[in-house]
């Protein structure tokens, strides 16, 4: 079978990414839309999540190349699949549950400090935990489910279903969690702790609890990334990550999980669109008439002519979509503004 | 209602306020609390009888507020106790003293914006098994049971109070006195053994002041124990069965408002202060 090609190869892991994404997007979206619990460490529950699925899946460091690792159990796949999935959510739930033990009394800017400096201490720990962790080399065997069953293109497509069933189980999940009294619990914690106080509700307990159910889908997310790449490295959980997945869930709108799946989608799609530059580039100078050739060299040639340039567009992009949300649509593409524009204000 | 008004209006803290019957659902012991040097509360000592209006009043700083906070758990005295059905309630967490059954309101409302004035309500119910998690996810028969008994007494409290025409908008979008009436009413939704309310009809307007009033009368006929916080006399004068007045943190007087109001010192401290 021929390998998908052009369009359809970059569909396919642009979607597979986007459910990624859009399971990251879901359990933020617990933590700040729901609780209001700024959280600016999310990519470590994700990081926790990944590292707990190779551990778990990755062969004896004998047969791998660079291997310092001291820990692995080497389950069989594809047996150990769910398994693994199972250790991810549960591993991105402790750490949330340690994190949110220590901070999630502080208010809601300090929180915010808190996590991402927390964050930042569990990716040291990442790098260089080398018995763990294998150090800044990475994990770099994690077993791809069934791949020695399937073709690479059937495999792709596959794992792009079960990313998207997964992403469905987990949407129903919370909007099932959210519809119920327990949203409504996690709302008011938002949006007065002292009056949730004072009608008998421990707030430290939910936000402590909403913490861990966002970290576990953070964690679960973690490790279908990890089976998906078959390789864990450092240097893939950046704290860009949480910020791209506050831009889906702020387009997406807030307290909306349909939001937050459409929003995680099309950050998503926006981020790879920088790919696409160079071609449109090289297209619309080839249909210009001869006499205008020179006119994009011109106009862009201050640019520099750096290979990491275009790359780098991914966050102006971001960036740029951040700012047009917040000034145009607060609320986000599902969010409900009179709802959404209360959110962080006190009474 | 009536209640047997046979307290001397001698209740400063000296005398130690001894409980003279068996009705008294809140007692205030000798409470005391420090801001660093400044004394908030110094040895505030009264009780409130079950079934009762209390009113609580004093010149701006007395330290009724503070008071406030001290018996919903707040603050933590630094002497002294609070007794709620002569279980001591002082140094509980807030979340604590309202799972007692000690309800309040703020003096600036603390409603959930972001939330209908239904979810408002039906936010304060105490014991659901949706709030858990697992509950939420497992056991949809019995929230589905209890929430049908949840929105009941919602509708029902909410017409009581005359919200139930802005049972589905947004708490943003109501008006301060509305706003005090959607907190009375999440108050009643806990079904506390005493209600607590701080300056209840401050800046409310005067139609709005009259229903509320009119709502606390009602409750309080209905057998529900209230203590309020007024600057307005008129309004401690014509609805309270007792009233305490405090001054610079102490227990000034206590007894029944048309003795209080004859009180030299309450007169000097108080009433006498300019504009009546």
């Amino acid at each position: 079978m021929a390998l998908l090609t052009g369009w359809a190869a970059f569909l396919v892991s642009v979607g597979t990414i986007g459910c990624i994404y859009g399971l990251l997007t879901l359990g933020l979206n617990v933590h700040y839309g729901y609780t209001g619990l700024l959280n600016f460490g999310h990519v470590a529950f994700f990081a926790a999540g990944a590292y707990a699925s190779a551990i778990v899946t990755m062969p004896p460091p004998s047969e791998v190349t660079n291997a310092s690792y001291q820990i692995w159990f080497n389950l069989p796949m594809p047996y150990a699949f769910p398994v693994s999935l199972a250790a991810a959510a549960v591993v991105g739930g402790a750490l949330a549950f340690l994190i949110g033990l220590t901070s999630v009394r502080l208010g809601t800017h300090y929180l915010a400090i808190a996590t991402f400096a927390l964050a930042g201490v569990f990716s040291d720990v990442l790098v260089n935990e080398a018995w763990l962790t294998n150090g800044s080399f990475g994990m770099n065997s994690v077993p791809k489910p069934g791949r020695a069953m399937l073709s690479a293109d059937v495999w792709q497509l596959s794992y792009l279903l079960f990313a998207a069933g997964s992403l469905l189980a987990v949407y129903l999940l919370l909007e099932r969690l959210m519809n119920a009294p327990f949203g409504r619990l996690l709302k008011g914690v938002r949006e007065s702790e002292a009056a949730a106080k004072t009608l008998g509700k421990d707030t430290n307990v939910v936000k402590l609890k909403s913490f861990v159910i966002g970290g576990m889908v953070a964690g679960f997310a973690g490790g279908v990334y990890a089976h998906y790449l078959g390789s864990v490295v450092t240097a893939q959980f950046i704290p860009a990550v949480t910020f791209t997945v506050y831009a889906g869930m702020l387009l997406g709108g807030a307290a909306s999980n349909t939001g937050a799946v459409v929003g995680a989608f099309t950050v998503v799609a926006f981020r790879e669109s920088t790919r696409f530059i160079t071609t449109v580039y090289n297209w619309i100078q080839s249909t210009l008439p001869d006499a205008l050739s020179g006119v994009l060299p011109t106009v862009f040639s201050p640019l520099p002519n750096n290979p990491s340039f275009i790359p780098s567009m991914r966050f102006v992009v971001i960036g740029v979509l951040f700012v047009l949300v917040i000034r145009y649509r607060p609320e986000g593409l599902f969010g409900d503004p009179s709802e959404i524009q209360a959110l962080g204000e006190e009474d | 209602m009536s209640t047997d008004q046979q307290r001397s209006t001698d209740g400063s803290a000296s005398d130690g306020s001894a409980t003279d019957d068996g009705t008294d659902l809140l007692e205030v012991d000798s409470v005391v609390k420090h801001f660093g040097g400044l004394v908030a509360n110094d040895g505030v000592t009264f009780d409130v009888e079950e079934a009762s209006i209390t009113g609580l009043i004093g010149p701006n700083g007395a330290g009724k507020s503070t008071l406030f906070n001290c018996i919903t758990g707040v603050y933590t005295p630094d002497d002294g106790a609070v007794r709620l059905d002569g279980e001591p309630i002082h140094g509980l967490s807030p979340t604590k003293v309202a799972k007692r059954g000690v309800g309040r309101t703020f003096q600036t409302p603390k409603t959930f914006r972001g939330m209908t004035v239904r979810e408002n309500m039906a936010f304060a119910a105490r014991e659901q098994t949706g709030e858990r998690a697992l509950g939420a996810l497992f056991r949809p028969g019995t929230i589905r049971e209890e929430e049908g008994d949840i929105q009941a007494t919602v509708d029902e409290t909410l017409e009581f109070l005359k919200l139930d025409h802005l049972a589905d908008e947004y708490a943003s979008g109501l008006s301060g006195g509305q706003r005090k009436l959607l907190e009375l009413g999440r108050v009643l939704m806990m079904d506390p053994q005493i209600i607590l309310l701080d300056e209840p009809v401050a800046g409310v307007n005067p139609s709005l002041t009259d229903e509320l009033l009119a709502r606390l009368e009602e409750l309080n006929d209905r057998g529900r124990t209230i203590l309020f916080i007024e600057h307005d006399m008129d309004v401690v004068m014509e609805h309270c069965d007792r009233v305490v007045v405090m001054h610079d943190g102490r227990t000034l007087a206590v007894g029944p408002p048309e003795i209080v109001q004859q009180d030299e010192r309450v007169v000097e401290a108080y009433l006498g202060g300019g504009d009546r």
